[in-house]
């Protein structure tokens, strides 16, 4: 009977062409409109890490002076180079790293290759746990060793792509990296890896890609590299804004926190260490440290675009009128062939099959505006990574969200179709009959 | 032309007709506040920086070697800048409008740290000439004196330098002194010893302009003059040369610094650097104008698919009219007016809708209220598209001849 309906509804689609590409296009063009807006809002939103999201937790401490205090407000975002430092002297996690964000000159003369004329990398200064922590991916090599971050030891891991540019893509650990002027020797190489968001490190852009030359914090300092990224400093300061000492918070502190017990117990000693510090007179706020797991850190950092939220919002308004126009025109159609209805209904049909009958035809609408949708929604994800925006060229469709456009056409269709079904089976056969 | 017949058959065709007005509704509803949006993005992108754009590179350089005394170098390099053909005036700042850098400061009224600040403002720290070469105009006051420069590196040392001047904009005299002259009052920036206001300029944005905090509207320039390694280079040019004065200048500072290896890290027409930082917003006004066309066509098709089947359905009736001596004019105005009853009711509940829609954005986007004035034109805009999409149906209807229509019934 399905076969047949759909039959049915195949030839009243080829009896009003015009309609019918109407509510055609109608439907294909709010769905792809919804698809494209969520696919961006879904890779936007996405687990940048997902089997360890809930175990990795980003620590801040309120390190500054009763100055400017306001109950309630949020600690500094990043820390100072002597709580950090302290923290992971004292390791009470599983695993802890500190770091920060630099850019600087790659010299390839330096390198082994003459040719080419230095230029600016992203840069990251980070302590041993870094790559494990972060799960960042080896083509050759590993990362360095704690013993190489107390020793300053001239080491660093780059990336396949600078690989590519500065080595031609081979092993080329026990290279030499210049950085400025000064020698390092490379350890490992990372494949390809970009995590969306860069949640370990929002000061660069939410969406920035991974860094291109790693290497530890202590050789940084040690080399006298500079470091970016954003840093807030209190006081008059007198030093350098990276000794030891100064009152600047500039640099990211992660922990690695396995069980609830070991969470509540980093909690308690992050809120003793801080009651220290008071009592040490460098703390003078009221203990307020804060723990947070990498999904709810990026929700507190308000990470997606606001714009990104107000596209979808406006994409299921534009959804909502094309159903609207789609429940209109499909109900015109429908009551155009009062009928047909009507001698159908007179040789016995009962009303759930004329029910059924629209609903197939709806149905069907619904699946081809779909996969007219689907080609849409491909166009407008290219046209979206086309726009310069930093997270533009991770708008791809996956399998999930195209599973998702044909249901989601599939469900808006059946939707629309249901009024004019259900006033379809309305119809009386005797008027109908008596009308023609 | 008598409303009454047409009620009455709208009352037959409530389901139709609804579904018209829920359509018109929700249009109506989301065009206004999509074009208050556009509007206020079009405004974001539209203030002026108060520098003149269209004359100004920005250059910044790098050593790869570690210099500690950058001063010298600094000096040599402005030097050598002016001296290229087109350029009019160089100087040096930490932080450029538009650009990647983005620096903030507390400002306090009295001394002391246990003062809370009086405001947060953008702290422009530049070397000379910064106003004549960025194009600011003061509205009050003068221009920085030559002895009050200071090296900005100073500012890390032992015995920090007293800044005995600033420069601030008309917008942080405002909100600071609101009821008098802010020149020669003193405010506590980067000393206990107060930097007297020696200028006020009209107007000056923040490095990141439109950001919606409200520091980013105040702005203040210090006599701190930074080195190449912490600042970026701005270079008043000739419009007309300024492609060739910014090959010529990236040329001269990769070789100004004999035995040592630099590379010029940004070189950038101010005007490029704007253009850069407002494409998202400029993206996002496309996207709404998009979908506003998308609403209003998707919605005219609504109307012109219903309209053509009510013409369809009433052929009876049309040629009854006709027959009767009803006149084309007459059909074609009872379809148009039909279409302006429908369109009325969707565009009254469509603005009770924008209002909704306004209150949300306001409450989740920060957004100011929609103003009335997007209410009129969204109805006049729905009330056009109405007349336009119901006068095809409407005119088919009317060209029926009498008989035609009362045998196809």
């Amino acid at each position: 009977m399905l076969t047949y309906y759909f039959e049915l509804g195949l030839r009243s689609f080829r009896r009003h062409r015009g309609l019918t590409l109407l509510m055609l296009l109608s439907i294909a063009m709010g769905v792809a409109a919804c698809m494209t807006t969520l696919t961006v809002f879904h890779v936007l939103s996405g687990d940048p890490i997902p089997g360890k999201s809930d175990r990795l937790f980003n620590v801040q401490l309120d390190a500054e002076p009763m100055r400017d205090y306001q109950p309630g407000g949020e600690p500094t975002l990043q820390l100072t180079r002597f709580d950090a430092e302290a923290l992971l002297r004292e390791k009470r996690g599983v695993k802890q790293v500190i770091m920060t964000g630099a850019n600087i000159a790659v010299d390839p003369a330096g390198s082994g290759d003459a040719s080419q004329s230095p230029f600016f990398s992203r840069a990251r200064y980070a302590t041993a746990d870094f790559f494990t922590m972060f799960e960042a991916p080896f083509r050759y090599g590993n990362g360095w060793s704690a013993a190489d971050d107390t020793a300053e030891a001239r080491v660093a891991v780059i990336s396949e792509e600078l690989n590519e540019r500065l080595f031609g893509g081979i092993d080329s650990r026990g290279k030499t990296l210049r950085l400025r002027d000064k020698d390092l020797t490379i350890v490992g190489v990372l494949r390809a890896w970009r995590p969306a968001p860069h949640y370990f490190d929002l000061t660069l852009g939410a969406y920035a890609k991974a860094a291109d030359v790693y290497l530890p914090l202590a050789t940084s300092y040690a080399l006298r590299l500079g470091a970016s990224g954003s840093m807030s400093c209190w006081g008059s300061s007198s030093t350098d804004q990276r000794s030891l000492n100064a009152p600047c918070a500039w640099l990211q502190y992660w922990v690695q926190l396995d069980t609830p017990q070991q969470q509540r117990d980093y909690r308690t000693y992050l809120t003793q260490y801080s009651d220290q510090q008071r009592q040490a007179g460098r703390f003078e706020r009221p203990s307020n440290p804060k723990l947070w797991s990498v999904m709810d850190w990026l929700s507190v950092r308000k990470v997606v675009p606001s714009d990104i939220r107000l596209q979808v919002w406006l994409a299921f308004g534009f959804l909502l009128v094309c159903l609207t126009n789609t429940v209109g025109l499909l109900l015109a159609k429908c009551l155009r062939r009062s009928g047909e209805i009507g001698v159908r209904r007179a040789l016995g049909a009962p009303r759930r099959e004329i029910f059924l009958q629209f609903l197939v035809e709806a149905g069907s609408l619904g699946l081809a505006g779909g996969l007219l949708g689907l080609v849409l929604t491909c166009i407008g994800l290219w046209v979206v990574r086309m726009n310069p925006a930093p997270y533009a060229q991770l708008a791809q469709l996956d399998w999930q969200m195209l599973a998702t456009t044909l249901l989601l056409s599939l469900l808006a269709s059946l939707l629309a179709g249901l009024l004019p079904a259900w006033r379809a089976c309305q119809i009386t056969p005797a008027l109908q009959l008596k009308s023609q | 032309m008598d409303i009454l017949p047409i009620l009455s058959t709208l009352k037959r065709h409530k389901t139709a007709a609804g579904l018209i007005v829920l359509q018109i509704a929700l249009t109506c509803a989301i065009v206004c506040n999509a074009l208050f949006l556009i509007s206020e993005r079009i405004d974001r992108i539209s203030e002026p920086s108060g520098l003149a754009e269209d004359e100004l590179i920005v250059m910044q350089v790098s050593g790869m070697t570690r210099v500690d005394n950058d001063g010298p170098q600094t000096q040599s390099d402005l030097q050598a800048l002016r001296q290229i053909p087109g350029v009019k005036q160089v100087s040096i700042a930490n932080q450029i409008p538009y650009g990647q850098q983005s620096s903030y400061s507390g400002v306090r009224l009295r001394p002391g740290d246990n003062e809370n600040a009086n405001l947060t403002a953008a702290n422009y720290l530049a070397g000379e000439n910064f106003l004549e070469t960025s194009g600011l105009r003061l509205t009050e006051g003068r221009d920085f004196l030559p002895s009050e420069f200071v090296e900005m590196s100073r500012l890390e040392g032992a015995n920090p330098p007293q800044v005995p001047a600033i420069i601030i904009n008309r917008e942080m005299a405002r909100r600071l002194f609101p009821n008098g002259s802010a020149l020669g009052q003193g405010l506590y920036v980067f000393s206990d010893e107060p930097h007297r206001i020696v200028g006020v300029v009209d107007r000056l944005v923040a490095p990141n302009p439109g950001s919606g905090e409200e520091s980013s509207a105040n702005t203040m320039i210090l006599p701190l003059r930074p080195g190449y390694r912490s600042g970026s280079y701005l270079l008043r040019v000739d419009p007309a040369q300024r492609e060739a004065a910014l090959k010529a200048a990236a040329e001269k500072l990769l070789h100004n610094s004999p035995g040592m290896k630099r590379l010029v890290r940004e070189q950038k027409l101010l005007s490029d650097q704007r253009d850069a930082y407002y494409r998202q917003d400029r993206s996002m006004i496309q996207l709404l104008a998009g979908v506003c066309v998308g609403l209003l066509v998707v919605t005219a098709f609504g109307i012109v698919g219903l309209a053509s089947f009510w013409v369809q359905q009433r052929t009876r009736m049309i040629g009854t009219r006709r027959a009767l001596g009803a006149t084309r004019g007459q059909i074609l105005r009872y379809f148009q007016t039909e279409n302006l009853l429908l369109s009325t009711v969707g565009i009254v509940i469509g603005m009770v809708g924008a209002y909704g829609i306004s209150l949300l954005l306001m409450r989740y986007y920060e957004l100011p209220r929609l103003p009335a004035l997007y209410l009129p034109i969204g109805a006049l805009v729905l009330w056009t598209l109405g007349q336009i999409a119901v006068f095809g149906p409407a005119r088919r209807a009317a060209a029926l001849p009498p008989v035609v229509a009362l045998r196809g019934g």
